[in-house]
């Protein structure tokens, strides 16, 4: 069995594994309660300046930068806070300690809260200190201490975001999740009897299209990645063998699982939310249908039985139903059935409707790409009120709509600035933000 | 919906049909109970009746085709799938369904392979683009089945006739208007040994 290579370096792999260490609250000052706006219904206007470097080196002073930036990014993107854009306080003078915040200045740019913080150098490591204060009562509502590599300075300022969201909305923030696809970036050709059949590989980058890795070297068509829950493995559709089938890369341990084999083809793999079973659809039995098999490749049971196409399958977030495309109304349509194979309820009557996949809760919605002219466009219905909103409008044709963990956030592919590339934006079609720009770049997924 | 042909698939189905037919006048296997196996029929001018009264001339016998013939027999697996033999099957729009030309495709077809029957063929499916990328590798698999079900009631081996589907993953025109979609909705043949 080939190796699937993982060209992640060490240093990147520790600190997203590992969360950083988080000492307990420095000052018995700290009051966790959230910062509210001055205007009521508005929400609190957050400034994030350059972290303060503590060492004297350019390697220090540039992640400090880094983080600031990041953070103001992180913050932003949930919409939570009116972030103040940092060009409006580069006037403001770093604070020569953390206990030393000119609140004054601070307040002058109507702030209703300031997150500080500072970066030192220790070895090859680095300790990061963040600081969420409250410029009413001045005082610090949010304070933890980081320690991690020096090669990652956006962990921290996503590990940061992610604990202030938690903290102050109680929101389960994704600044810490990733993004898989597949591409053709590379230009590769598969070798064999036929030409110009571009290869596709896997590739995983963080939630805001940074780092951008690939994650597959099978030089043959690799398609339709899906993050394990635990966000450690990858299942995608291969055709390293000939035929489609399953296959799991561990991509942190850089081994490959073949999860199907054979030359029945298994296509469009889809993880059950306690990552023990992966559904999938396979026309092994005569047509198209949909399939469930444990992790270990044990198992298998078939969950439709209809001479018509059944493909394209997602699991509901509790993992007792599964959605899945059928054309057996004539054209491809959305359907829910039991993870045990029954009940079986139609979604969506659309000219034509495909991957569909299901919010997280709060929200119980399954999105899709729906027909909507020459080309598609996403479509979200919420399975409570069997309503149906459109969320892109015929820019180019955009499918493949993944869900972020939280539910908030779309991630879909797009041709709208030309190419097919990955976009993500929020659950109400706003805030579309380009995340991949090399290649042609077509279905992805978001980490749980 | 009508698609066109490149003029060079069109020559090769002329000499397709020409080669079968050529086949078809010469011997298809090697006699094998027969003590003295008859000569080759090419090299024909010793076993003749001796001395016809006028040499009828012999009907220029087709320089061209037993050349070709031995071209399909000999080449790498390579050059015989850049210009197939096995003419492609084409679709209408999100069907699986074998049209009357179709038919008339998958029959020249099975000639081919039941006058070459140690070939074994990969049936490719394809889509145009206009469908979605997850449902039409279920469409494309529906469409390379559709082959292989017609070949196999024309006597093809099943176990010759794998299938494969690629969805619109490899389109066989990048345009993005009607004639190469006619063009990319197809099933599509490769042989894979001989």
């Amino acid at each position: 069995m080939a190796l699937a290579l993982v060209s992640l370096t060490a240093g990147s792999q520790t600190p997203a594994q590992q969360t950083p260490a988080t000492p307990p609250p420095q000052q018995p000052s700290e009051v966790n309660v959230p910062i509210i706006s001055g205007e009521p219904g508005a929400p609190p206007r957050f400034a994030v300046p350059d972290f303060l470097a503590l060492s004297p080196d350019t390697e220090t002073a540039a992640i400090a930068k880094t983080i600031g930036q990041v953070l103001w990014d992180d913050l932003n993107f949930e919409r939570e806070f009116a972030m103040i854009p940092r060009d409006t306080y580069a006037t403001i003078p770093v604070a020569a300690s953390i206990n030393d915040v000119p609140f004054d200045r601070w307040r002058e740019l109507n702030a209703d809260a300031v997150l500080i913080g500072t970066v030192q150098k220790i070895g090859n490591r680095v300790h990061v200190e963040a600081r969420l204060f409250n410029l009413k009562t001045r005082q610090s509502v949010f304070g933890k201490g980081y320690d991690g590599s020096a090669a990652t300075p956006r962990v921290f300022a996503h590990t940061i975001a992610d604990e202030v969201f938690q903290q102050q909305r109680a929101l389960h923030g994704v600044a810490l999740t990733k993004l898989t696809f597949d591409s053709d970036r590379d230009g590769e050709r598969m070798t064999g009897t036929v030409e110009k059949r571009n290869v596709k590989e896997i590739y995983i980058s963080d939630y805001d299209g940074e780092n951008q890795r690939r994650v597959t070297t099978g030089r043959s068509l690799n398609i339709t990645p899906r993050w394990s829950p635990d966000g450690r493995a990858i299942a995608y559709t291969s055709y390293r063998h000939g035929p489609g089938n399953i296959f799991i890369s561990n991509i942190y341990q850089g081994t490959l699982e073949e999860l199907t084999k054979g030359s029945s083809e298994s296509w469009l793999p889809a993880w059950s939310p306690d990552g023990t079973r992966v559904a999938f659809s396979s026309p092994r039995d005569g047509n198209a249908e949909i399939y469930v098999v444990n992790r270990d490749g044990s198992n298998l049971r078939r969950i439709t039985n209809n001479p018509a196409i059944d493909t394209t399958p997602t699991w509901s977030p509790s993992g007792t139903q599964i959605a899945f495309v059928s054309d057996r109304s004539g054209t491809p349509q959305i359907y829910i059935v039991g993870a045990d194979g029954l009940g079986l309820q139609k979604v969506t009557s659309e000219a034509y409707a495909d991957r569909p996949t299901w919010s997280p809760a709060p929200y119980n919605e399954i999105a899709f790409t729906a027909r909507t002219g020459p080309g598609n466009d996403i479509k979200v219905k919420d399975l409570a009120s069997g309503q149906v909103r459109q969320l892109t409008f015929g820019e180019g044709t955009n499918e493949s709509p993944a869900f972020a963990p939280n539910g908030r956030h779309i991630a879909f592919m797009s041709t709208r600035s030309g190419k097919s590339q990955i976009f993500i934006m929020a659950r109400d079609g706003k805030n579309v933000k380009q995340v991949t720009k090399s290649g042609n770049n077509y279905q992805p997924d978001w980490s749980k | 919906m009508r698609f066109r042909l490149p003029s060079s698939t069109a020559a090769l189905v002329v000499l397709t049909v020409l080669t079968v037919a050529a086949a078809a006048c010469h011997k298809n296997k090697p006699p094998v109970v027969r003590p003295a196996p008859p000569p080759p029929s090419s090299g024909a001018a010793g076993e003749r009746p001796p001395a016809p009264p006028e040499p009828v001339p012999e009907p220029a016998v087709v320089p061209p085709e037993p050349v070709k013939e031995d071209a399909i027999a000999s080449a790498s697996l390579d050059d015989l799938n850049r210009n197939s033999p096995l003419q492609p099957l084409f679709f209408e729009y999100d069907s699986s369904e074998v049209s009357a030309a179709g038919q008339a495709t998958l029959n020249a077809d099975a000639a081919l392979l039941k006058k070459y029957p140690t070939w074994t063929v990969t049936i490719e499916g394809h889509c145009d683009e206009r469908g979605t990328a997850e449902y039409n590798l279920a469409l494309g698999e529906r469409r390379a089945v559709a082959a292989r079900t017609y070949l196999v009631s024309l006597g093809i081996s099943a176990d010759r006739l794998r299938t494969v589907s690629y969805g619109k993953e490899f389109p066989f025109d990048p345009g993005h208007d009607e004639s190469a979609y006619a063009k990319n909705r197809r099933a599509h043949f490769v042989i894979t040994s001989k």
